[in-house]
């Protein structure tokens, strides 16, 4: 099953989604049934997201205190990041996002530890404020750091440990920027409430608080981008190609006094929507700073970004820069596509990944001639399925609604009202600020759309596609293998990477090669399997 | 500088643990869970621990590991867990049809005081529960213990909820395993084997999580110990228990409520471990002990004296869990190593009273400590202050392996960044003989890397 070869139009999902229902309780089947969309590109199709997880329909997804520690601020090297809970949340995200930093010779990096309050039943019977504020007060006679983070899991809010007014007391008591985060993991629905825990706190407690200006003719923030694998770094080496100055990551590579100064940009340019998209509009409410979407997964990606960001800055020689940049990168790029692709044309992937890469990953894909026959998001919105459009018509529910939304006013002192102006006359040309379209509207009439896939739908999709491979995170990896088909990790890149930028499209094209033309899998059958004379013969031979 | 913040200078901390030498209970169950076929492990809590534990296991194994999640919510959170793991337990048989659904808890359910067995009994009642299958529980606790307590709990909640005597008693023994790998599994079974003792061992993760790629995937692989074997544990005339920490507990209930006598030996780790192993299964299940097991021990005694001019002296520092611990400092002092620095993470005073026993004598000098404020940070800095020749223990060693240009043994959970511990065994003769050649491989290396051109030399 793959698509039909006369039209090349893939096959039409009814049938399929049917036989995936068919196997739920009639409640459950009603309620994944709106999360399992065929996609119509030409057609606004409403999808149901970011709503609660069945229970024991395994999900792929994790909890909010992954989605505030482990992805926002673990990146960040120079902050002691402290664990308020029993010791499993911070034994888990210790080391297994492969965040990579360079920390310089001196540099600090408390990146490579692992700080817990380590609590024990009796700090859940009496309390455990004390224990954290004597392990906040051991961490900075230690080491002295200047930033202390502090993260609630899950029983932190029912025993009601307010860790918030522990930070403010330490603040004061050691003069270190000491913070605190509620991300217990029953927060919300998934790692996505974590996101907007922690966007809110660091621009609460950290952006704005350094003004000094960074220099350079152009500042940019680089928001939703985590240096996996060495991402950043790649795109590190072109901003300093072209002049920009990169003012703060959130957070790959990334120091606090890079967020202290992160209002001080000319643009942010957003990666990852789904994680950043908070700061990208409150550094626009409260400074005046425009976003626009970007995207460096994919070598037309690339490029089209780089101009994006040039034309901003509307000057000449930035321009050429970039556009020099693009010419000699693109010629490798050329080069390793014309090859691989003469062995990956024509195949199909599956891609089931977090709230972002199943999108962008889809052009690296289309680059070297695959086609992406279903995707989805572990913890996408809507917004990141149909784009901003549907932001106003997203009804927040009872699961998600106690998550904090900020109230941001207007900064005097440090506006950009050239930046607002900047923006009007852009809009004017044409040039999009604040958009993102989402992922469906750039994916194939009836590729199959999922939201927060279960292990059940996985199964079906692979029987009834026999897909060439699938990008999916370390739970589904050996799943699908057994299946004799190749799963490519697109959270940790299978150990490999970067895959951001030119350099980072090149080694996907590579890597991808290899895995789906690799040996091993023609050599899963024994051979004694494929000749049942020889069995039989012997057999005789045997009376 | 990997880990440049270490210090040598060594400030008592009452609060903050870092680099555990430990983690939390649930992946504990969920590992023994996978032991029993036909199983699916469930994560009665909020989802990112089941995540986060089944990505744990899967990074060690390289092999898919399955479990199910109540995915609490904040209501559910606050007004009880029961909703989530009645629809949990309805739709896990209705998707995923396995024979029996093994529930742990997480420190969010325990908090808030979730009662199992009053859920589970509701289940029952409400007809969720097929005919034939099964939903065992245990409580784990995230703030008690540490993830070899979680795994204790799993397999005491299988012998609680499945083991039954008829009151007639069989010819056979049960072997509990602790936690193990599955390559440790296999050569126990191959052992009693060998012995010709009659036996069922459980938990049993062998052919589950070392799987075979076979082009097509089966949720519940062929491995696991069978309901039927498990429930018959009961009527089997003796235990024999491999380690306190992991399995004593279970041993006692299976006593207290089968009536089965049981013994408790530690993991068969070196040659003094798996002398007493072999000579309790001996005793336990009335066999003689074949020449083919004696000529395997005289394999591994032969190895040690061959090579003990390599080993003599050499400083160790390890890490991980008391069962492991235990009989592997036994194993190094019989190799004249010394043991110098030891930490793990799970409480329980009779380690400390081991170690002594054992060690002082022998190694005067050495530092050990486990329970609250044991960590891999504070043995970093005990090795800042006089170094060590030989690092063993889980992955997480690495850092200070490169830091101080020290070699260093796999051995322990989690092990994230080499395979072989699934396939090959520790425990035995033979894991003996692979925990030696590893070690000799090391020492060597070492010597071959940093010798002179003079000094180098082809036969060691």
């Amino acid at each position: 099953m793959s698509t039909d070869n006369k039209t090349n139009i893939f096959p039409d999902t009814s049938e399929l989604i049917e036989e995936i229902l068919n196997k739920y309780p009639s409640k459950v089947a009603k309620k994944r049934s709106k999360s399992l969309v065929s996609n119509d590109p030409e057609k606004d199709q409403e999808i149901q997201a970011n709503i609660r997880t069945i229970p024991g329909i395994i999900t792929q997804r994790g909890c909010c205190y992954a989605g505030c520690k482990g992805v926002i601020l673990g990146p960040t090297r120079d902050i002691i990041n402290i664990v308020h809970g029993p010791i499993g949340c911070s034994f888990y995200a210790w080391l297994t996002r492969r965040n990579q930093t360079d920390a310089g010779v001196d540099g600090e990096n408390y990146m490579n530890y692992c700080f817990s309050t380590d609590m024990q039943d009796t700090n859940i019977v009496f309390g455990g404020e004390k224990k954290l504020e004597t392990a906040i007060r051991e961490a900075y006679e230690m080491f002295k750091p200047h930033s202390i983070g502090v993260f609630s899991t899950c029983p932190i809010g029912l025993i009601g440990d307010d860790v918030h007014a522990v930070s403010r007391k330490m603040k004061e008591e050691l003069g270190i920027n000491i913070f605190g985060f509620s991300c217990e993991g029953y927060k919300g629905v998934s790692q996505s409430a974590g996101h907007h825990i922690a966007n809110n706190g660091i621009f609460k407690h950290v952006v704005g608080l350094n003004d000094t200006d960074p220099g350079g003719k152009f500042k940019i923030n680089l928001l939703g981008e985590y240096n996996i694998g060495g991402d950043s770094f790649v795109l590190e080496k072109y901003f300093e190609e072209m002049g920009i100055t990169l003012v703060s990551t959130f957070s790959g590579n990334s120091t606090m006094s890079q967020f202290e100064n992160a209002h001080m940009a000319d643009l942010n340019a957003v990666m990852c929507h789904r994680s950043i998209n908070y700061i990208a509009e409150m550094l626009e409410q409260k400074y005046g700073i425009p976003w626009i979407k970007i995207n460096f997964i994919g070598a037309d990606a690339t490029a089209k970004s780089l101009r994006r960001i040039a034309e901003y800055f509307e000057d000449e020689e930035l321009m050429a820069k970039a556009e020099a940049i693009i010419a000699r990168e693109m010629l490798e790029v050329k080069a390793t596509i014309e090859d691989v692709k003469t062995r990956t044309e024509g195949k199909l992937c599956m891609m089931y990944v977090g709230g972002s890469r199943a999108h962008h990953y889809q052009e690296l894909f289309g680059e070297i001639g695959m086609r992406t026959i279903s995707a989805g998001y572990e913890f996408g919105h809507r917004d990141d399925y149909e784009g901003r459009k549907v932001l106003d018509s997203i009804k927040i529910d009872a699961d998600s609604r106690n998550i904090e939304e900020l109230e941001i006013s207007k900064e005097e002192a440090n506006w950009r009202e050239d930046l607002v102006e900047k923006k009007t006359a852009l809009k004017n040309k044409g040039y999009a600020f604040s958009d993102y379209d989402g992922m469906m509207p750039d994916m194939e009439k009836n590729s199959l759309v999922i939201d927060d896939i279960s292990h059940w739908e996985t199964e079906k999709l692979i029987e009834y596609y026999k897909p060439d491979i699938i990008g999916a995170g370390i739970k589904e990896k050996y799943v699908i293998q057994k299946y004799g088909v190749p799963l490519k990790q697109l959270h940790s890149y299978d150990y490999g990477g970067p895959y951001a930028g030119f350099k980072g499209a090149i080694n996907f094209y590579n890597d991808i090669d290899k895995m789906v033309n690799t040996k091993i899998w023609g050599l899963i059958p024994p051979p004694w399997k494929n000749e049942p004379e020889l069995v039989a013969k012997m057999a005789d031979a045997a009376y | 500088m990997l880990l440049r913040h270490t210090t040598k200078d060594i400030k008592e901390r009452e609060a903050l643990a870092i680099n555990p030498a430990k983690t939390c209970q649930p992946v504990g169950a969920m590992y023994a869970a996978l032991g029993i076929h036909g199983c699916l492990p469930h994560s009665h809590g909020s989802q990112g621990c089941c995540s986060y534990h089944r990505s744990a296991l899967t990074r060690h194994y390289k092999e898919p590991i399955m479990a199910a999640t109540s995915s609490f919510t904040e209501g559910s959170s606050v007004f009880g867990g029961q909703a989530n793991l009645l629809q949990a337990i309805d739709n896990i048989f209705t998707i995923y049809e396995p024979d029996v659904i093994a529930v742990h808890s997480t420190c969010l359910s325990e908090t808030i005081g979730d009662d199992l067995t009053q859920i589970v009994e509701k289940a029952r009642d409400g007809g969720k529960i097929p005919e034939g299958k099964h939903v065992i529980f245990c409580n784990t606790p995230s703030y008690v213990g540490s993830h070899v307590t979680g795994y204790s709990n799993m397999v005491s909640g299988m012998v609680q909820l499945l083991s039954e005597s008829t009151g007639v008693k069989n010819d056979k023994i049960n072997l509990i395993s602790g936690w193990v790998e599955p390559s440790d599994m296999r050569e126990v079974k191959r052992i009693a084997n060998l012995m010709d003792a009659k036996f069922t061992l459980f938990p049993d993760t062998s052919d589950v999580v070392d799987a075979p790629q076979t082009g097509s995937y089966t949720m519940y692989p062929k491995g696991g110990t069978k309901v039927p074997d498990l429930i018959a544990s009961g009527d089997n005339k003796a235990t024999l228990a491999f380690g306190e920490w992991a399995t004593k507990d279970a041993a006692i209930k299976l006593e207290n409520k089968c009536k089965v006598p049981f013994e408790v030996t530690e993991l068969p780790i070196g040659v003094r471990a798996t002398d007493r192993f072999i000579m309790k299964l001996s005793k336990l299940a009335e066999v003689a002990i074949p020449d083919a097991i004696t000529t395997e021990r005289g394999r591994l005694v032969d190895m040690i004296t061959d090579m003990q001019q390599y080993l003599h002296g050499k400083r160790v520092a390890l890490w991980g869990d008391p069962d492991q611990l235990i009989p592997m400092v036994e194993f190094l002092l019989d190799l004249n190593m010394k043991p110098v620095y030891i930490v793990s993470g799970t409480p329980g005073k009779k380690m400390h009273q081991k170690l002594e026993e054992m060690l002082l004598p022998v190694v005067p000098e050495a530092k050990f400590k486990n329970g609250i404020g044991a960590d891999m940070y504070l043995m970093h800095q005990w090795i800042k202050n006089e170094g060590v020749d030989l690092l063993i223990g889980n992955t997480y060693g690495k850092y200070i392996s490169r830091d101080e240009n020290t070699p260093f043994l796999r051995m322990g959970f989690p092990i994230l960044d080499r395979v072989g511990h699934s396939y090959f065994p520790t425990v035995g003769y033979m894991g003996g003989l692979r925990i030696l050649e590893k070690i000799l491989g090391l020492i060597m290396d070492k010597q071959d890397a940093e010798s002179t051109e003079s000094e180098f030399e082809l036969v060691m």
